[in-house]
């Protein structure tokens, strides 16, 4: 399957916030260009960017004698600005849906509904017992074969309603 | 080097891995191992080999020259037993086409003509050797070693290359301002955010030809004098981040990046960006400050980016596809390139066609093409011998044209009289079963979503217009709106800041102007005339038809529907949620959508 840069990792939420924070700091070093990078990585391997991985960033990026100067406020901007950077908990698996017009005129306006009504969520919420979360992603270039839906790293193509329900019963 | 009697190619491009080719591979892998065949046969990952929506996954199997399609992992034990054990060709799982063509690309079809595609799909993208045999980089060495900065921009001018990221401004000029700015060190950026949705051109040359769009950065970068670049690829093109590394890192290797490239005092670097999902950063002056690792905002211009741009800093920013054709032109030569095309636009120009049309894909045409030819000749026709009913081009930004715009020549100048514009690229092909108010409530929904938000006009007018198309859509209209909406559009587009906003009317000025009647359907018949939004239709089961089967009665969400079997069904109106799952099951085109 595809693997989608965005898409968090599920696995990371066991590995220490503080470890994951510094590696990512020391990966793409503590300069205002490598602040998107960081949050990407963190975003990643963690899941989301929680309030306390913004504060860690912020002490190990802000270095007033080299001139790189970050305040909370700032990372917090960009973690809320950018699309794949989320700042809320997400579910175990992360649903996104391909909102473009390409797949929207091939099918992808009933899928989605039936999308929704399947996990019985709606974009940007999660299910109670923390298994879904449901997104919409921009364009993701492969219009030849929408609607497509990325379940977490995984791509799947040309989805019509009636598979949706033995996709999901993969993810647990 | 080890051998191996048999080489097994699979095919890795997105479409092929999701579709489990990975899976395909793991099992093959496992399989081989497992029959103790793993020496002898190598298992290779490679682009694309067939279409992958009829045959994919799919690999070719050498030294046979066998494609093998519709693979599932079920099928791989049987296949490595009787090919690879028994030395016998599986027919079953046989491609029925002999010819091998890839078909978001495909050979060329008539009327095409490839330059900045020309080697998609021919060359490994991960190999740079590959790159040279085709006269890869003969382009640099010439500029470098036979050319002044200021020949380049003259040559590039008589091309009559433009920005192809849209806008269509002049390369040559704006390669001129930023060499003309008396500020070091300069910037070169590529812009490589390519969000429009449709539009995957790009795309296909960062994944399957990086090298082109280096090599065009490097010899812009000699023009202009720039000393660092940057590749700002967005996040959702993990492939093409993947490729550009690889290939960078290679140009590197080879010396055509780096310190005195060449062995002259020229030097210069590149680093990709990554975006991390933000439309708006496509606009040059957001893309720059996302590059510093700042919120892709845009920023009012004047000062231009070629005099302030990445950190304060002279910087020339062009689209992937712009790079990428410089290298043809300095080798093959200005008055080649601008013998292509219309008066105002030369060459050649890639679209990505998606939506009702036969062939869906990539085409590389010459300007001057009509779109009918486009449509027709190049994609095909209409899907199922529909009807034509509009065309988008440009975008989000741009505008949807009729069928009077088919015989247009298709050049920068042309679309935008017709009230639509190039943009990047995309074309979705539209038939009689769109509802020009949902798609127009669609591109609102998406500009007011990826709106940044800086700008008023922006930020709240794009809500308003999506407001409206709701109302509109949910049958709930007023005659007042269409005033409302002409005054909106007029407003947003001479007050917003960026191109974002000041674009994010056309799609609905164009379709105000070309289906106003569809807009008054809704507003005074509350009718959707193509039977498309659900608070204006209904669902009636038609009395012949219906043989009474159950299968819709059984299968509706919100058990609306009831019938004895063999005896007519009918839909309770007020319990209906208008799913349309009922049309999609009955076996017997026995229910009817009335508006």
């Amino acid at each position: 399957m595809l693997q989608v840069a965005q898409a968090p990792h599920q696995a990371g939420r066991e590995k220490d916030l503080k470890q994951i924070v510094e590696t990512a700091v020391e990966k793409h070093g503590a300069q205002a260009d490598a602040f998107i990078p960081i949050l990407l990585e963190i975003n990643r391997e963690y899941g989301y960017i929680p309030a306390e991985a913004i504060r860690l960033a912020r002490k190990m990026l802000h270095q007033p004698e080299e001139h790189v100067l970050v305040s909370e406020g700032q990372l917090y901007g960009l973690a809320s600005f950018y699309h794949m950077l989320h700042t809320e908990k997400t579910g175990r698996h992360v649903v996104q849906f391909c909102e473009s017009a390409p797949c929207h005129v091939q099918g992808g306006r009933e899928l989605w509904k039936a999308i929704q009504k399947t996990l019985h969520l709606k974009a940007g919420e999660t299910d109670p017992e923390g298994r879904f979360t449901l997104k919409t992603v921009s364009c993701l270039g492969v219009c030849g074969v929408g609607p497509v839906m990325l379940v977490d790293d995984d791509m799947y193509a040309n989805v019509t309603p009636g598979q949706l329900a033995d996709i999901f019963a993969k993810y647990e | 080097m080890a051998f191996y009697r048999s080489h097994v190619l699979v095919s890795v491009d997105p479409e092929c891995l999701a579709r489990g080719a990975h899976e395909i591979i793991d099992a093959l892998n496992d399989e081989l191992i497992a029959q103790g065949l793993i020496d002898e046969v190598q298992v290779l990952e490679t682009s694309r080999i067939g279409d992958p929506h009829r045959l994919g996954p799919d690999m070719l199997v050498y030294p046979e020259n066998v494609h093998y399609a519709n693979l599932t992992v079920d099928d791989i034990p049987y296949l490595v037993e009787e090919h690879f054990l028994k030395g016998r060709i599986v027919e079953k799982f046989r491609a029925q086409e002999k010819v091998i063509t890839d078909e978001e690309l495909g050979a060329p079809k008539p009327k095409e003509v490839r330059v900045v595609l020309r080697n998609c799909g021919k060359i490994d993208p991960h190999n740079i050797e590959e790159y040279i045999a085709e006269d890869g980089y003969q382009a640099l060495a010439k500029v470098i070693t036979e050319m002044t900065p200021e020949q380049v921009i003259e040559e590039v001018g008589k091309s009559g290359l433009r920005g192809r990221g849209g806008a269509g401004f002049p390369a040559a000029r704006k390669w001129q301002l930023c060499r003309q700015v008396p500020d070091n060190p300069k910037y070169l950026t590529c812009n490589a955010d390519e969000g429009d949705p449709g539009a995957f051109m790009n795309r296909r040359v960062l994944e399957s030809d990086p090298h082109s769009v280096i090599e065009g950065m490097i010899i812009a970068a000699y023009a202009i004098g720039a000393s660092m670049g940057y590749i700002y690829c967005r996040a959702e093109y993990p492939i093409a981040v993947q490729n550009l590394n690889i290939a960078i890192a290679q140009a590197r290797e080879f010396g055509f990046l780096g310190q005195n490239i060449f062995g002259t005092d020229f030097s210069f670097d590149l680093e990709v960006r990554m975006g991390a999902g933000a439309f708006v950063c496509g606009e040059e002056t957001a893309l720059i400050a996302s590059i510093e690792g700042k919120r892709g905002e845009p920023r009012p211009r004047p000062p231009f980016p070629a005099v302030k741009g990445v950190w304060g800093k002279p910087t020339n920013n062009n689209n992937v596809e712009t790079y990428a054709v410089v290298p043809q032109i300095i080798l093959k030569g200005a008055e080649w390139y601008a013998s292509m095309g219309t008066e105002k636009s030369k060459g050649t120009k890639t679209f990505a066609i998606a939506g009702d049309v036969v062939n869906t894909g990539l085409i590389e045409v010459p300007f001057g093409i009509t779109l009918r030819e486009v449509i027709y000749d190049v994609g095909g026709g209409i899907k199922d011998g529909k009807k034509f009913k509009a065309i988008q081009t440009g975008g989000p930004m741009g505008g949807c044209l009729v069928e009077e715009h088919l015989d247009l020549p298709v050049d920068y100048e042309a679309l935008t009289a017709a009230g639509s514009i190039m943009g990047s690229g995309g074309m979705i092909v539209m038939d009689e079963d769109t509802c020009m108010v949902d798609i127009a409530r669609f591109f609102m929904e998406f500009t007011q979503e990826e709106s940044c938000g800086k700008c008023t006009p922006c930020r709240v007018g794009t809500k308003h217009l999506l407001e409206i198309h709701e109302k509109i859509c949910a049958g709930k209209g007023e005659p007042a709106d269409l005033d409302r909406l002409d005054e909106l559009c007029a407003e947003i587009t001479r007050n917003s800041l960026c191109g974002l906003g000041q674009g994010a009317p056309n799609p609905v000025i164009s379709t105000l102007k070309y289906f106003r009647h569809e807009y008054e359907a809704h507003i005074y018949e509350k009718r959707c005339p193509a039977k498309v939004c659900r608070a204006l239709i209904r669902f009636e089961i038609q009395a012949p038809a219906c043989t009474g089967c159950t299968v819709c009665s059984r299968n509706c969400p919100v058990e609306a529907i009831s019938g004895e079997r063999r005896q007519l069904h009918v839909i309770d109106d007020e319990k209906c949620v208008r799913c349309g799952i009922c049309v999609q099951v009955c076996n017997f085109n026995a229910i009817e959508i009335l508006s």
